[in-house]
Protein backbone atom coordinates (compact mmCIF):
# COMPACT_ATOMS: atom_id res chain seq x y z
CA UNK A 1 0.00 0.00 0.00
CA UNK A 2 0.92 3.07 -0.61
CA UNK A 3 0.31 6.11 1.68
CA UNK A 4 0.28 9.78 0.44
CA UNK A 5 1.69 11.38 3.00
CA UNK A 6 0.57 14.98 2.98
CA UNK A 7 3.69 16.89 3.60
CA UNK A 8 5.85 14.42 2.10
CA UNK A 9 4.13 12.76 -1.13
CA UNK A 10 3.90 9.03 -1.91
CA UNK A 11 5.37 6.51 0.83
CA UNK A 12 5.57 3.02 1.22
CA UNK A 13 3.02 1.69 4.20
CA UNK A 14 6.48 -0.23 5.07
CA UNK A 15 7.62 3.03 6.95
CA UNK A 16 4.69 3.43 9.42
CA UNK A 17 3.29 1.62 11.99
CA UNK A 18 -0.33 1.26 12.58
CA UNK A 19 -2.17 2.17 15.50
CA UNK A 20 -5.53 1.58 15.03
CA UNK A 21 -9.48 3.12 14.90
CA UNK A 22 -8.70 6.95 14.53
CA UNK A 23 -11.31 7.25 17.51
CA UNK A 24 -8.45 6.66 19.82
CA UNK A 25 -7.58 10.13 18.98
CA UNK A 26 -11.03 11.12 21.58
CA UNK A 27 -10.44 10.22 25.07
CA UNK A 28 -13.60 10.34 27.44
CA UNK A 29 -13.03 13.19 30.04
CA UNK A 30 -11.47 11.52 32.83
CA UNK A 31 -13.83 13.52 35.62
CA UNK A 32 -17.25 12.33 33.73
CA UNK A 33 -19.87 11.23 35.81
CA UNK A 34 -19.34 7.89 33.41
CA UNK A 35 -15.78 8.14 33.22
CA UNK A 36 -14.92 4.13 34.25
CA UNK A 37 -17.89 2.74 31.30
CA UNK A 38 -16.47 5.33 28.84
CA UNK A 39 -12.53 4.55 29.54
CA UNK A 40 -13.41 0.72 29.23
CA UNK A 41 -15.34 1.40 25.68
CA UNK A 42 -13.13 3.72 24.50
CA UNK A 43 -9.68 1.04 24.99
CA UNK A 44 -11.45 -2.17 24.62
CA UNK A 45 -14.48 -1.85 21.86
CA UNK A 46 -13.99 -1.08 18.02
CA UNK A 47 -16.27 -0.06 15.61
CA UNK A 48 -14.59 -2.64 13.22
CA UNK A 49 -16.41 -1.62 10.11
CA UNK A 50 -15.94 -3.54 6.69
CA UNK A 51 -15.47 -1.02 4.38
CA UNK A 52 -14.23 2.37 5.18
CA UNK A 53 -12.54 3.22 8.23
CA UNK A 54 -10.43 5.99 9.62
CA UNK A 55 -7.24 5.13 11.30
CA UNK A 56 -3.83 6.10 13.20
CA UNK A 57 -1.05 5.37 11.07
CA UNK A 58 2.41 6.91 12.36
CA UNK A 59 5.46 7.43 10.14
CA UNK A 60 8.30 5.84 12.34
CA UNK A 61 10.64 5.43 9.56
CA UNK A 62 10.36 8.93 8.23
CA UNK A 63 9.19 12.53 10.03
CA UNK A 64 7.28 10.83 12.74
CA UNK A 65 3.76 12.20 12.39
CA UNK A 66 0.63 10.99 13.27
CA UNK A 67 -1.22 10.68 10.40
CA UNK A 68 -5.19 9.86 9.85
CA UNK A 69 -5.32 7.52 6.63
CA UNK A 70 -9.29 6.84 5.90
CA UNK A 71 -8.71 3.26 3.85
CA UNK A 72 -11.13 0.59 2.53
CA UNK A 73 -10.77 -2.53 4.38
CA UNK A 74 -12.47 -4.62 2.29
CA UNK A 75 -10.33 -3.13 -0.82
CA UNK A 76 -7.53 -2.11 1.01
CA UNK A 77 -8.24 1.70 -1.23
CA UNK A 78 -6.32 4.56 0.84
CA UNK A 79 -9.28 7.34 0.46
CA UNK A 80 -7.94 10.17 2.31
CA UNK A 81 -4.76 11.33 4.04
CA UNK A 82 -4.89 13.92 6.70
CA UNK A 83 -2.18 15.21 9.37
CA UNK A 84 -3.49 14.01 12.86
CA UNK A 85 -2.70 17.46 13.99
CA UNK A 86 -4.72 19.11 12.11
CA UNK A 87 -8.11 16.75 12.20
CA UNK A 88 -7.39 17.38 16.39
CA UNK A 89 -6.92 21.26 15.79
CA UNK A 90 -10.23 20.82 13.90
CA UNK A 91 -11.87 18.56 16.47
CA UNK A 92 -11.26 20.87 18.72
CA UNK A 93 -12.54 23.95 16.99
CA UNK A 94 -15.87 22.36 16.15
CA UNK A 95 -16.51 21.02 19.50
CA UNK A 96 -16.66 22.42 23.22
CA UNK A 97 -13.96 21.15 24.81
CA UNK A 98 -16.21 18.59 26.60
CA UNK A 99 -17.58 17.24 23.78
CA UNK A 100 -14.51 17.30 21.93
CA UNK A 101 -13.18 14.66 24.39
CA UNK A 102 -16.35 12.53 24.10
CA UNK B 1 -23.22 -44.78 5.69
CA UNK B 2 -20.47 -45.62 8.30
CA UNK B 3 -16.90 -45.58 6.92
CA UNK B 4 -14.89 -48.80 7.04
CA UNK B 5 -11.54 -50.56 5.49
CA UNK B 6 -13.92 -53.15 4.36
CA UNK B 7 -16.19 -50.41 2.61
CA UNK B 8 -13.05 -48.59 0.99
CA UNK B 9 -12.24 -52.42 -0.77
CA UNK B 10 -15.75 -52.91 -1.66
CA UNK B 11 -15.80 -49.65 -3.25
CA UNK B 12 -11.93 -50.08 -4.89
CA UNK B 13 -13.58 -53.20 -6.59
CA UNK B 14 -16.18 -52.39 -7.79
CA UNK B 15 -15.67 -48.65 -9.48
CA UNK B 16 -16.52 -46.05 -6.52
CA UNK B 17 -20.23 -45.98 -7.38
CA UNK B 18 -21.61 -46.07 -4.52
CA UNK B 19 -20.08 -43.39 -2.53
CA UNK B 20 -22.90 -41.14 -1.34
CA UNK B 21 -23.35 -37.54 -0.17
CA UNK B 22 -21.73 -36.67 3.06
CA UNK B 23 -24.48 -34.47 4.60
CA UNK B 24 -27.83 -33.21 3.18
CA UNK B 25 -28.40 -29.97 1.02
CA UNK B 26 -31.08 -28.83 3.69
CA UNK B 27 -33.59 -25.79 2.73
CA UNK B 28 -34.59 -23.62 5.61
CA UNK B 29 -37.51 -24.70 7.71
CA UNK B 30 -39.42 -21.82 9.52
CA UNK B 31 -38.60 -21.91 12.90
CA UNK B 32 -35.79 -24.01 15.24
CA UNK B 33 -34.77 -24.38 18.86
CA UNK B 34 -31.23 -23.86 17.64
CA UNK B 35 -29.87 -21.65 15.29
CA UNK B 36 -25.96 -21.58 14.92
CA UNK B 37 -24.56 -18.87 12.28
CA UNK B 38 -21.50 -19.78 10.48
CA UNK B 39 -20.63 -22.90 9.17
CA UNK B 40 -17.00 -22.94 10.11
CA UNK B 41 -15.35 -25.90 11.92
CA UNK B 42 -16.56 -23.90 15.34
CA UNK B 43 -20.57 -23.88 14.43
CA UNK B 44 -20.63 -27.42 13.17
CA UNK B 45 -18.78 -28.66 15.91
CA UNK B 46 -20.92 -26.44 18.26
CA UNK B 47 -24.25 -27.98 15.99
CA UNK B 48 -22.58 -31.36 15.91
CA UNK B 49 -22.03 -32.03 20.28
CA UNK B 50 -25.77 -30.08 20.70
CA UNK B 51 -27.18 -32.72 18.76
CA UNK B 52 -25.01 -35.56 20.45
CA UNK B 53 -24.34 -34.62 23.82
CA UNK B 54 -26.99 -32.87 24.56
CA UNK B 55 -29.91 -33.93 23.10
CA UNK B 56 -32.95 -33.82 20.27
CA UNK B 57 -33.48 -30.56 19.24
CA UNK B 58 -34.04 -29.28 16.12
CA UNK B 59 -31.07 -27.69 15.03
CA UNK B 60 -29.58 -25.40 11.91
CA UNK B 61 -25.95 -24.39 10.87
CA UNK B 62 -26.22 -21.14 8.69
CA UNK B 63 -23.41 -20.63 6.30
CA UNK B 64 -23.07 -17.72 3.99
CA UNK B 65 -20.94 -19.71 1.86
CA UNK B 66 -19.80 -23.16 1.60
CA UNK B 67 -18.81 -24.98 4.78
CA UNK B 68 -15.61 -24.77 5.03
CA UNK B 69 -14.69 -21.86 2.83
CA UNK B 70 -13.30 -19.73 5.92
CA UNK B 71 -10.39 -20.29 8.11
CA UNK B 72 -10.97 -23.31 9.08
CA UNK B 73 -10.55 -24.41 5.39
CA UNK B 74 -7.50 -21.86 5.33
CA UNK B 75 -5.16 -22.24 8.74
CA UNK B 76 -2.04 -23.50 9.18
CA UNK B 77 -3.72 -26.86 11.25
CA UNK B 78 -1.90 -26.95 14.18
CA UNK B 79 -2.84 -28.32 17.09
CA UNK B 80 -1.43 -28.06 20.56
CA UNK B 81 -1.97 -27.54 24.34
CA UNK B 82 1.05 -25.64 25.47
CA UNK B 83 -0.72 -22.76 26.90
CA UNK B 84 0.30 -21.00 30.57
CA UNK B 85 -2.43 -18.79 32.33
CA UNK B 86 -5.72 -21.13 33.90
CA UNK B 87 -7.96 -19.53 31.99
CA UNK B 88 -6.55 -20.97 28.76
CA UNK B 89 -4.87 -24.45 29.65
CA UNK B 90 -7.48 -26.56 30.79
CA UNK B 91 -9.71 -25.39 27.96
CA UNK B 92 -6.57 -26.66 25.15
CA UNK B 93 -6.21 -29.57 26.96
CA UNK B 94 -9.35 -30.34 26.62
CA UNK B 95 -9.88 -29.70 22.85
CA UNK B 96 -6.60 -32.01 22.59
CA UNK B 97 -8.18 -34.73 24.21
CA UNK B 98 -10.89 -34.62 22.26
CA UNK B 99 -8.90 -34.31 19.15
CA UNK B 100 -7.05 -38.02 20.00
CA UNK B 101 -10.82 -39.61 19.85
CA UNK B 102 -12.27 -37.03 16.85
CA UNK B 103 -11.85 -39.66 14.34
CA UNK B 104 -12.86 -42.65 15.93
CA UNK B 105 -15.85 -40.37 17.19
CA UNK B 106 -16.89 -39.05 13.93
CA UNK B 107 -15.72 -42.57 11.78
CA UNK B 108 -14.03 -39.93 9.45
CA UNK B 109 -10.51 -39.66 8.74
CA UNK B 110 -9.20 -36.19 9.46
CA UNK B 111 -5.53 -37.44 9.70
CA UNK B 112 -4.99 -36.13 13.02
CA UNK B 113 -1.38 -36.44 13.36
CA UNK B 114 0.21 -35.98 17.22
CA UNK B 115 4.13 -35.45 15.01
CA UNK B 116 5.44 -33.04 18.09
CA UNK B 117 5.39 -29.33 18.32
CA UNK B 118 8.90 -27.72 19.25
CA UNK B 119 9.23 -24.46 20.28
CA UNK B 120 12.68 -23.21 19.91
CA UNK B 121 14.74 -21.41 22.42
CA UNK B 122 17.29 -18.12 21.74
CA UNK B 123 18.15 -17.48 25.17
CA UNK B 124 18.04 -17.81 28.50
CA UNK B 125 15.20 -15.79 29.56
CA UNK B 126 13.48 -17.47 26.94
CA UNK B 127 14.17 -21.06 28.64
CA UNK B 128 13.22 -19.76 31.85
CA UNK B 129 10.07 -19.07 30.70
CA UNK B 130 9.80 -22.49 28.28
CA UNK B 131 10.56 -23.66 31.86
CA UNK B 132 7.59 -22.19 33.90
CA UNK B 133 5.38 -22.74 30.21
CA UNK B 134 6.27 -26.55 30.55
CA UNK B 135 5.64 -27.02 34.48
CA UNK B 136 2.09 -25.14 33.73
CA UNK B 137 1.54 -27.67 30.56
CA UNK B 138 2.32 -30.92 32.61
CA UNK B 139 0.19 -28.99 35.90
CA UNK B 140 -2.69 -29.46 33.83
CA UNK B 141 -2.41 -32.96 32.38
CA UNK B 142 -0.48 -32.02 29.67
CA UNK B 143 2.96 -32.93 27.83
CA UNK B 144 6.26 -31.22 28.09
CA UNK B 145 9.86 -31.57 27.67
CA UNK B 146 12.49 -29.23 27.62
CA UNK B 147 15.56 -30.14 25.10
CA UNK B 148 18.82 -28.55 25.14
CA UNK B 149 20.85 -27.58 21.83
CA UNK B 150 22.54 -31.59 21.08
CA UNK B 151 18.31 -32.30 21.74
CA UNK B 152 17.18 -30.09 18.94
CA UNK B 153 19.81 -30.62 16.54
CA UNK B 154 19.37 -34.17 17.31
CA UNK B 155 15.86 -33.90 16.12
CA UNK B 156 16.60 -30.94 13.07
CA UNK B 157 20.04 -31.10 12.35
CA UNK B 158 19.57 -28.16 9.26
CA UNK B 159 18.34 -25.94 11.21
CA UNK B 160 20.48 -22.48 11.38
CA UNK B 161 22.13 -23.17 15.20
CA UNK B 162 24.84 -20.48 14.87
CA UNK B 163 22.64 -17.52 13.97
CA UNK B 164 23.84 -14.26 15.20
CA UNK B 165 21.25 -12.76 16.78
CA UNK B 166 19.11 -15.82 17.31
CA UNK B 167 21.15 -19.09 18.25
CA UNK B 168 19.58 -21.79 18.84
CA UNK B 169 19.91 -22.91 22.53
CA UNK B 170 17.17 -25.76 23.01
CA UNK B 171 13.51 -26.14 22.53
CA UNK B 172 9.47 -26.75 24.51
CA UNK B 173 8.83 -30.28 22.75
CA UNK B 174 5.49 -31.11 23.26
CA UNK B 175 5.01 -34.50 21.73
CA UNK B 176 0.83 -34.30 21.41
CA UNK B 177 0.85 -31.46 19.58
CA UNK B 178 0.48 -31.83 15.86
CA UNK B 179 -1.22 -31.19 12.97
CA UNK B 180 -4.63 -32.02 11.06
CA UNK B 181 -6.10 -32.17 8.03
CA UNK B 182 -8.42 -29.11 8.17
CA UNK B 183 -10.86 -29.18 5.80
CA UNK B 184 -12.03 -32.55 7.15
CA UNK B 185 -12.91 -31.46 10.14
CA UNK B 186 -15.28 -28.90 8.58
CA UNK B 187 -16.57 -31.98 6.62
CA UNK B 188 -16.65 -34.41 9.09
CA UNK B 189 -18.74 -32.85 11.54
CA UNK B 190 -21.33 -31.46 9.03
CA UNK B 191 -21.57 -35.54 8.14
CA UNK B 192 -21.80 -36.36 12.14
CA UNK B 193 -24.36 -33.63 12.58
CA UNK B 194 -25.94 -34.64 9.84
CA UNK B 195 -26.78 -37.90 11.08
CA UNK B 196 -27.95 -36.84 14.04
CA UNK B 197 -30.89 -34.84 12.02
CA UNK B 198 -29.22 -30.73 12.04
CA UNK B 199 -30.09 -29.04 8.76
CA UNK B 200 -26.76 -27.42 7.34
CA UNK B 201 -28.28 -24.68 5.07
CA UNK B 202 -25.15 -23.22 2.72
CA UNK B 203 -25.57 -20.30 0.50
CA UNK B 204 -27.65 -18.57 3.53
CA UNK B 205 -25.98 -15.58 5.06
CA UNK B 206 -27.65 -14.00 8.13
CA UNK B 207 -28.32 -10.23 7.49
CA UNK B 208 -30.31 -9.27 10.23
CA UNK B 209 -31.35 -10.22 14.06
CA UNK B 210 -34.73 -10.56 15.42
CA UNK B 211 -34.94 -8.87 18.38
CA UNK B 212 -38.05 -8.30 20.43
CA UNK B 213 -38.21 -7.34 24.35
CA UNK B 214 -34.44 -8.04 24.75
CA UNK B 215 -35.48 -11.76 23.89
CA UNK B 216 -34.02 -12.72 20.00
CA UNK B 217 -36.65 -14.51 18.41
CA UNK B 218 -35.30 -15.48 14.79
CA UNK B 219 -32.52 -14.08 12.11
CA UNK B 220 -33.30 -12.43 8.74
CA UNK B 221 -31.09 -14.27 6.28
CA UNK B 222 -30.58 -14.36 2.28
CA UNK B 223 -33.37 -17.15 2.27
CA UNK B 224 -36.17 -15.85 4.14
CA UNK B 225 -37.12 -15.30 8.14
CA UNK B 226 -36.03 -18.28 10.13
CA UNK B 227 -37.53 -18.12 13.91
CA UNK B 228 -35.35 -19.43 16.42
CA UNK B 229 -35.24 -20.19 20.23
CA UNK B 230 -31.77 -19.29 20.49
CA UNK B 231 -29.32 -18.28 18.49
CA UNK B 232 -25.10 -18.90 18.46
CA UNK B 233 -23.21 -16.99 16.71
CA UNK B 234 -19.97 -18.25 15.27
CA UNK B 235 -18.46 -16.38 12.49
CA UNK B 236 -14.80 -15.75 13.02
CA UNK B 237 -13.45 -12.62 11.36
CA UNK B 238 -16.88 -11.37 10.50
CA UNK B 239 -17.69 -11.44 14.54
CA UNK B 240 -18.13 -7.65 14.79
CA UNK B 241 -20.17 -7.66 11.48
CA UNK B 242 -22.95 -10.29 12.91
CA UNK B 243 -23.00 -8.12 16.09
CA UNK B 244 -23.52 -4.84 15.39
CA UNK B 245 -26.99 -6.28 13.76
CA UNK B 246 -27.57 -6.56 17.52
CA UNK B 247 -25.96 -2.92 18.34
CA UNK B 248 -23.14 -4.69 20.20
CA UNK B 249 -19.39 -3.59 20.05
CA UNK B 250 -17.11 -5.79 20.63
CA UNK B 251 -13.30 -5.59 21.89
CA UNK B 252 -12.22 -7.15 18.55
CA UNK B 253 -10.73 -5.74 15.14
CA UNK B 254 -10.47 -7.87 11.98
CA UNK B 255 -7.46 -8.56 10.81
CA UNK B 256 -5.60 -10.75 8.14
CA UNK B 257 -3.25 -13.72 8.71
CA UNK B 258 -1.64 -15.17 5.86
CA UNK B 259 -0.85 -18.96 5.06
CA UNK B 260 2.05 -20.33 2.44
CA UNK B 261 2.48 -23.52 0.96
CA UNK B 262 5.38 -24.71 -1.13
CA UNK B 263 6.13 -27.33 -3.34
CA UNK B 264 6.46 -30.83 -2.93
CA UNK B 265 9.49 -31.54 -1.18
CA UNK B 266 10.75 -35.38 0.30
CA UNK B 267 9.95 -35.45 3.70
CA UNK B 268 12.62 -33.81 5.89
CA UNK B 269 10.11 -31.89 8.47
CA UNK B 270 8.76 -34.53 10.96
CA UNK B 271 7.41 -31.95 12.93
CA UNK B 272 5.84 -29.12 13.57
CA UNK B 273 8.65 -25.88 14.39
CA UNK B 274 7.71 -22.74 16.13
CA UNK B 275 10.23 -19.78 16.15
CA UNK B 276 8.91 -17.40 18.23
CA UNK B 277 11.62 -14.65 17.79
CA UNK B 278 11.37 -14.23 14.34
CA UNK B 279 7.76 -15.25 14.10
CA UNK B 280 7.30 -17.85 11.99
CA UNK B 281 6.26 -21.76 11.95
CA UNK B 282 6.55 -24.65 9.60
CA UNK B 283 5.17 -27.94 9.00
CA UNK B 284 5.63 -30.99 5.73
CA UNK B 285 2.30 -31.73 5.00
CA UNK B 286 1.55 -35.52 3.93
CA UNK B 287 2.29 -34.54 0.24
CA UNK B 288 5.61 -33.21 1.11
CA UNK B 289 4.61 -29.17 0.95
CA UNK B 290 5.95 -26.89 3.48
CA UNK B 291 3.30 -25.35 4.86
CA UNK B 292 4.13 -21.87 6.94
CA UNK B 293 2.84 -18.93 8.56
CA UNK B 294 3.94 -15.93 10.26
CA UNK B 295 2.81 -12.30 11.27
CA UNK B 296 -0.33 -10.54 10.86
CA UNK B 297 -0.24 -7.92 8.10
CA UNK B 298 -0.91 -5.86 11.13
CA UNK B 299 -3.70 -3.45 9.96
CA UNK B 300 -7.30 -3.46 10.01
CA UNK B 301 -8.71 -6.03 7.09
CA UNK B 302 -11.68 -8.05 5.36
CA UNK B 303 -9.77 -8.51 2.28
CA UNK B 304 -8.77 -12.56 2.65
CA UNK B 305 -5.68 -11.85 1.15
CA UNK B 306 -2.24 -10.07 2.11
CA UNK B 307 -0.22 -7.86 0.55
CA UNK B 308 3.47 -8.46 -0.29
CA UNK B 309 5.54 -7.21 2.78
CA UNK B 310 4.54 -9.35 5.17
CA UNK B 311 4.70 -12.35 2.31
CA UNK B 312 8.77 -11.32 2.42
CA UNK B 313 9.26 -10.80 6.15
CA UNK B 314 7.61 -14.36 6.76
CA UNK B 315 10.06 -15.92 4.28
CA UNK B 316 12.95 -13.45 5.64
CA UNK B 317 12.32 -15.33 9.13
CA UNK B 318 11.86 -18.69 7.68
CA UNK B 319 15.45 -18.67 5.72
CA UNK B 320 17.05 -17.40 8.76
CA UNK B 321 15.61 -20.86 10.54
CA UNK B 322 15.72 -23.14 7.70
CA UNK B 323 18.31 -21.90 4.84
CA UNK B 324 17.00 -24.47 2.76
CA UNK B 325 13.81 -22.87 2.50
CA UNK B 326 15.17 -20.94 -0.19
CA UNK B 327 15.80 -23.36 -2.44
CA UNK B 328 12.04 -24.57 -2.25
CA UNK B 329 9.03 -22.69 -4.24
CA UNK B 330 6.65 -20.96 -3.07
CA UNK B 331 3.67 -22.19 -4.51
CA UNK B 332 0.48 -20.29 -3.34
CA UNK B 333 0.17 -18.09 -0.26
CA UNK B 334 -3.34 -16.93 1.20
CA UNK B 335 -5.09 -14.90 3.38
CA UNK B 336 -7.54 -15.91 6.24
CA UNK B 337 -9.61 -12.86 8.45
CA UNK B 338 -9.51 -13.15 12.12
CA UNK B 339 -11.19 -11.67 14.99
CA UNK B 340 -7.98 -10.35 16.66
CA UNK B 341 -9.30 -9.31 20.61
CA UNK B 342 -7.87 -7.00 22.45
CA UNK B 343 -6.00 -9.70 24.99
CA UNK B 344 -5.12 -12.41 22.30
CA UNK B 345 -7.73 -14.88 24.11
CA UNK B 346 -10.90 -15.90 22.94
CA UNK B 347 -14.53 -15.76 24.32
CA UNK B 348 -17.54 -18.08 24.39
CA UNK B 349 -20.26 -15.99 26.20
CA UNK B 350 -23.76 -15.47 26.89
CA UNK B 351 -24.78 -11.91 25.86
CA UNK B 352 -26.94 -9.25 27.37
CA UNK B 353 -29.63 -10.14 24.69
CA UNK B 354 -31.69 -12.82 25.73
CA UNK B 355 -31.50 -16.08 23.77
CA UNK B 356 -28.08 -15.04 22.09
CA UNK B 357 -25.01 -16.18 22.08
CA UNK B 358 -21.47 -15.65 21.23
CA UNK B 359 -18.46 -17.53 20.68
CA UNK B 360 -15.60 -15.62 18.73
CA UNK B 361 -12.31 -13.61 18.83
CA UNK B 362 -10.12 -16.66 18.63
CA UNK B 363 -7.88 -14.74 16.79
CA UNK B 364 -5.08 -16.60 15.16
CA UNK B 365 -5.13 -19.87 17.49
CA UNK B 366 -8.78 -21.19 16.94
CA UNK B 367 -8.13 -24.66 14.98
CA UNK B 368 -6.86 -26.20 17.70
CA UNK B 369 -9.67 -25.45 19.99
CA UNK B 370 -12.30 -26.28 17.38
CA UNK B 371 -13.83 -29.47 19.31
CA UNK B 372 -13.55 -27.99 22.68
CA UNK B 373 -14.61 -24.37 21.20
CA UNK B 374 -18.19 -26.46 19.57
CA UNK B 375 -18.73 -28.62 23.04
CA UNK B 376 -18.50 -25.73 25.14
CA UNK B 377 -20.30 -23.70 22.75
CA UNK B 378 -23.01 -26.49 22.80
CA UNK B 379 -22.68 -26.84 26.62
CA UNK B 380 -23.24 -23.06 26.80
CA UNK B 381 -26.61 -22.52 24.60
CA UNK B 382 -28.17 -25.58 26.27
CA UNK B 383 -27.22 -25.18 29.61
CA UNK B 384 -26.51 -21.44 29.98
CA UNK B 385 -23.91 -22.03 32.27
CA UNK B 386 -20.35 -22.06 30.97
CA UNK B 387 -18.25 -25.79 30.38
CA UNK B 388 -16.02 -25.95 33.51
CA UNK B 389 -12.85 -25.52 31.20
CA UNK B 390 -14.39 -22.00 29.57
CA UNK B 391 -15.72 -20.23 32.69
CA UNK B 392 -12.88 -17.55 31.50
CA UNK B 393 -14.13 -16.60 28.43
CA UNK B 394 -16.04 -13.82 29.63
CA UNK B 395 -17.43 -11.02 27.25
CA UNK B 396 -16.61 -8.47 30.39
CA UNK B 397 -13.65 -9.25 31.60
CA UNK B 398 -12.00 -6.32 29.86
CA UNK B 399 -14.28 -4.55 32.66
CA UNK B 400 -13.89 -6.57 35.73
CA UNK B 401 -10.25 -6.61 35.16
CA UNK B 402 -9.89 -10.27 34.78
CA UNK B 403 -8.53 -10.16 31.09
CA UNK B 404 -6.34 -13.34 29.81
CA UNK B 405 -3.19 -11.96 28.79
CA UNK B 406 -1.43 -14.95 27.19
CA UNK B 407 1.23 -12.60 25.42
CA UNK B 408 1.62 -10.14 27.74
CA UNK B 409 0.92 -7.57 25.03
CA UNK B 410 -1.57 -5.78 26.75
CA UNK B 411 -4.90 -4.42 24.73
CA UNK B 412 -3.40 -4.34 21.53
CA UNK B 413 -5.33 -6.48 19.41
CA UNK B 414 -2.51 -6.10 16.45
CA UNK B 415 0.40 -6.89 19.03
CA UNK B 416 -1.17 -10.52 19.95
C1 LIG C 1 -3.69 -18.25 7.75
C2 LIG C 1 -4.25 -18.76 9.04
C3 LIG C 1 -3.52 -19.70 9.78
C4 LIG C 1 -4.03 -20.19 10.98
N1 LIG C 1 -3.33 -21.18 11.62
C5 LIG C 1 -3.85 -21.75 12.73
C6 LIG C 1 -3.18 -22.85 13.33
O1 LIG C 1 -2.15 -23.34 12.84
N2 LIG C 1 -3.71 -23.36 14.47
C7 LIG C 1 -4.84 -22.87 15.03
O2 LIG C 1 -5.25 -23.35 16.08
N3 LIG C 1 -5.53 -21.85 14.44
C8 LIG C 1 -5.06 -21.27 13.30
N4 LIG C 1 -5.74 -20.25 12.68
C9 LIG C 1 -7.00 -19.74 13.28
C10 LIG C 1 -8.20 -20.62 12.99
O3 LIG C 1 -8.22 -20.98 11.64
C11 LIG C 1 -9.50 -19.87 13.34
O4 LIG C 1 -9.41 -19.28 14.61
C12 LIG C 1 -10.69 -20.81 13.38
O5 LIG C 1 -10.69 -21.68 12.28
C13 LIG C 1 -11.98 -19.97 13.40
O6 LIG C 1 -13.17 -20.72 13.59
P1 LIG C 1 -14.08 -21.32 12.42
O7 LIG C 1 -13.36 -22.50 11.92
O8 LIG C 1 -15.43 -21.60 12.87
O9 LIG C 1 -14.12 -20.11 11.39
P2 LIG C 1 -14.56 -20.10 9.86
O10 LIG C 1 -14.21 -21.37 9.19
O11 LIG C 1 -14.06 -18.83 9.29
O12 LIG C 1 -16.14 -20.09 10.02
C14 LIG C 1 -16.92 -18.93 10.11
C15 LIG C 1 -17.99 -19.04 9.04
O13 LIG C 1 -18.98 -18.05 9.26
C16 LIG C 1 -19.48 -17.69 8.00
N5 LIG C 1 -20.20 -16.42 8.11
C17 LIG C 1 -19.69 -15.18 8.32
N6 LIG C 1 -20.66 -14.26 8.34
C18 LIG C 1 -21.83 -14.92 8.15
C19 LIG C 1 -23.19 -14.51 8.06
N7 LIG C 1 -23.55 -13.21 8.18
N8 LIG C 1 -24.14 -15.47 7.83
C20 LIG C 1 -23.80 -16.78 7.71
N9 LIG C 1 -22.53 -17.20 7.77
C21 LIG C 1 -21.55 -16.29 8.00
C22 LIG C 1 -18.25 -17.63 7.12
O14 LIG C 1 -18.58 -17.74 5.74
C23 LIG C 1 -17.44 -18.82 7.64
O15 LIG C 1 -17.62 -19.99 6.87
C24 LIG C 1 -5.26 -19.71 11.48
C25 LIG C 1 -5.99 -18.76 10.75
C26 LIG C 1 -5.50 -18.30 9.53
C27 LIG C 1 -6.32 -17.31 8.75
Amino acid sequence: MIINHPLLGPRDAQEFTYLGDAGLMNRPYWLSETALQQFHDYLYLRQNPAGEHRELWFHEQGDRSWLVVTRNTVTHEILKVELARDVALANRAANTPQEALQ
Amino acid sequence: MRYSAFGLIKEALSGHKGWRPQWRDAAPKPAYDYVIIGGGGHGLATAYYLAKEFGGARIAVLEKGWIGGGNVGRNTTIIRSNYLLDGNEPFYEFSLKLWENLEQDLNYNAMVSQRGILNLIHSDAQRDAARRRGNAMILNGSDAELLDTAGVRAMYPFLNFDDARFPIKGGLLHRRGGTVRHDAVAWGYARGADQRGVDIIQNCEVTGLRIDGGKVCGVETSRGYIGAGKVGVSVAGNSSRVMALAGMRLPIESHVLQAFVSEGLKPFIPGVITYGAGHFYCSQSDKGGLVFGGDIDMYNSYAQRGNLPVVEDVVESGMSLIPALGRARLLRSWGGIMDMSMDGSPFIDKTHIDGLYFNGGWCYGGFKATPAAGYCFAHLLKTDRPHETATAYRLDRFMTGRMIDEKGQGAQPNLH
